[in-house]
């Protein structure tokens, strides 16, 4: 038998975007088996639920993170606002829709970047972040923050997106579908980034089904699962497809990326193109009483939130099941085998957000 | 398959100025929206509370009587809800960040001495109005009284 030997790889580590520990068992520099430990940065945000009233939450939980920052406040006002049985103004549907679009753009770009920088490709890095930095002027000017958005509140939204914002946007959309068209042959078709990412660490599509994997990370294995489908929001009025691939590597993972960017493009531009006219938040009376449970898509995957209110001010319980902890089961399959030089790619191409995972 | 197909990215990058500017030599700018602090007509406040009790940090402090509204502004996440909630819509989200400091002092803002004195006259004027009313009122409970009394003796 070779002589086997632990790695601790994080918390802190060059690759790593967020603190999470992995114990490597390897043999020579074939990784075994991947021990993951998390808990490195809880805050408890979940329990602020009983002490804070419900609609101080909405910015609470969109603090959850600062990446999916405006799909945590959308998740929650949803389930709120299921309880409440309110019914949102279709306007506020389709602008809470545009913003969770332009966040998915910007976290893809980031991860982008964070792979290119993964791989030791710091230009490329640099021209993805460049691109994303487009994006996060356009949510300055129409919500006022660059991660942080506060501009959900129950019942609706607490800004508009003027006709001159919406030509901002349209704009903005139009040059980064240029400069993106420019850097998607150096990942899909340079020769060195593809002996990087090409065949490796493939997970199956009977794994990532049965490891409960979720969003790009199980689309990439031909799981055609999108909770957008579900219709929420203003999904049900715009026309998009489920995007997958079947090679399950690293590369099908860059390449689902690369080609959901493009559709939510797509979909704002057909979101400001049916933007309807009305009211922005409809009137909110009394306390929630009662349960939900509300899945919605994340830039990384199928999120859950689950509150549980009882007719007063504060929430009984408020819990988010995100979708890098769905991942990190499908990860520690994928690292099995992995030469342990690519450890680091393998654990960005989930995608991993731990701030969210911890809460 | 393609070989170092960045390079004529790379090269265009070369020929373009920076995207970035030489902050702080320049100044930054911000869009009207931009959440960068809290500010408050405190003239026009009524010391209701309403942002006290939005405020998700526990940020803000008023004294009605005084008229004085504080703000810890190293706690505050300028989330915006207090603006969201103000009764008298004297809150406003302003660009321009909270800038570093050493010591977490919060901001002091007072109403102006003769918002001061006009508020504490419109109270006096109040409580003699109100004065006034209850010793009518009892002057006319006293005279029904009298009146009731002088009934029962007939």
């Amino acid at each position: 038998m070779k002589k086997r030997s632990i790695v601790p790889y994080g918390p802190q580590h060059p690759v790593l975007p967020e603190p999470i520990h992995l114990d490597l068992v390897i043999e020579d520099e074939k990784i075994v088996e991947a021990i993951p430990s998390i808990g490195f940065i809880h805050r408890g945000l979940e329990s602020l639920a009983m002490k804070r009233d419900f609609n101080q939450m909405v910015y609470v939980a969109e603090r959850v993170c600062g990446i999916c920052s405006f799909g945590h406040g959308f998740g929650y006002c949803e389930a709120v606002e299921d309880i409440m049985k309110v019914e949102v103004p279709d306007r506020a549907k389709f602008l809470r829709t545009i913003w969770f679009e332009l966040s998915r753009m910007h976290s893809h770009f980031l991860w982008l970047g964070l792979l290119a920088d993964g791989f030791g490709f710091e230009n490329l890095f640099y021209q993805c972040w460049r691109i994303r930095e487009k994006i996060l002027d356009v949510l300055e000017l129409t919500t006022g923050g660059r991660v942080i958005f506060s501009v959900n509140k129950i019942g609706g939204v607490m800004k508009d997106i003027t006709p001159e914002m919406a030509v901002a946007i349209s704009e903005m959309l139009t040059s980064v579908k240029k400069e993106l068209k420019q850097i998607v042959p150096i990942f899909m078709e340079d020769y060195s980034v593809r002996s990087r990412l090409e065949g490796v660490g493939v997970l199956t599509k009977e794994q990532a089904h049965t490891l409960g994997c979720a969003g790009p990370f199980a689309r990439a294995s031909g799981i055609g699962a999108d909770m957008r489908t579900l219709g929420y929001g203003a999904y049900k009025e715009l026309d998009f497809e489920i995007i997958t691939s079947d090679k399950g590597d690293c590369y099908a993972r860059c390449d689902v990326r690369i080609r959901e960017i493009f559709q939510s493009i797509d979909l704002i531009r057909q979101a400001l193109d049916k933007l309807p006219e009305g009211e922005l938040a409809a009137a909110v009376k009394g306390n929630p009483n009662g349960e939900s449970f509300i899945r919605i898509e994340q830039p990384r995957g199928e999120a859950v939130y689950y509150v549980k209110a009882n007719g007063s001010p504060h929430l009984d319980r408020m819990r988010v099941r995100t979708p890098t902890f769905a991942n990190l089961a499908g990860l520690c399959e994928t690292l099995k085998g992995a030469d342990y030089a690519d450890v680091g790619l393998l654990i960005l191409t989930i995608d991993p957000c731990i701030s969210c995972t911890e809460r | 398959m393609a070989v170092m197909n960045f390079i004529p990215t790379a090269l265009k990058n070369l020929l373009k100025p920076p995207v970035t500017t030489s902050y702080p030599f320049e100044p930054a700018e911000y869009p009207e929206r931009s959440r960068g602090h809290i500010s408050i007509e405190i003239d026009n406040c009524i010391g209701c509370g309403m942002c006290t009790r939005a405020c998700p940090l526990g940020a803000l402090k008023v004294d009605k009587n005084a008229g004085t509204w504080e703000i810890d502004r190293f706690d505050c996440v300028v989330c915006g809800y207090c603006v969201e909630k103000c009764p008298k819509k004297c809150l406003f989200v302003q660009p321009g960040y909270q800038t570093p400091g050493g010591e977490k002092t919060p901001s002091f803002y007072q109403k102006s001495p003769e918002v001061l004195a006009a508020e504490e006259e419109k109270r006096k004027e109040a409580a003699r109005k109100a004065a006034e009313l209850k010793a009518k009122k009892e002057a006319e409970a006293k005279a029904a009284q009298t009146a009731e009394n002088a009934d029962k003796k007939d």
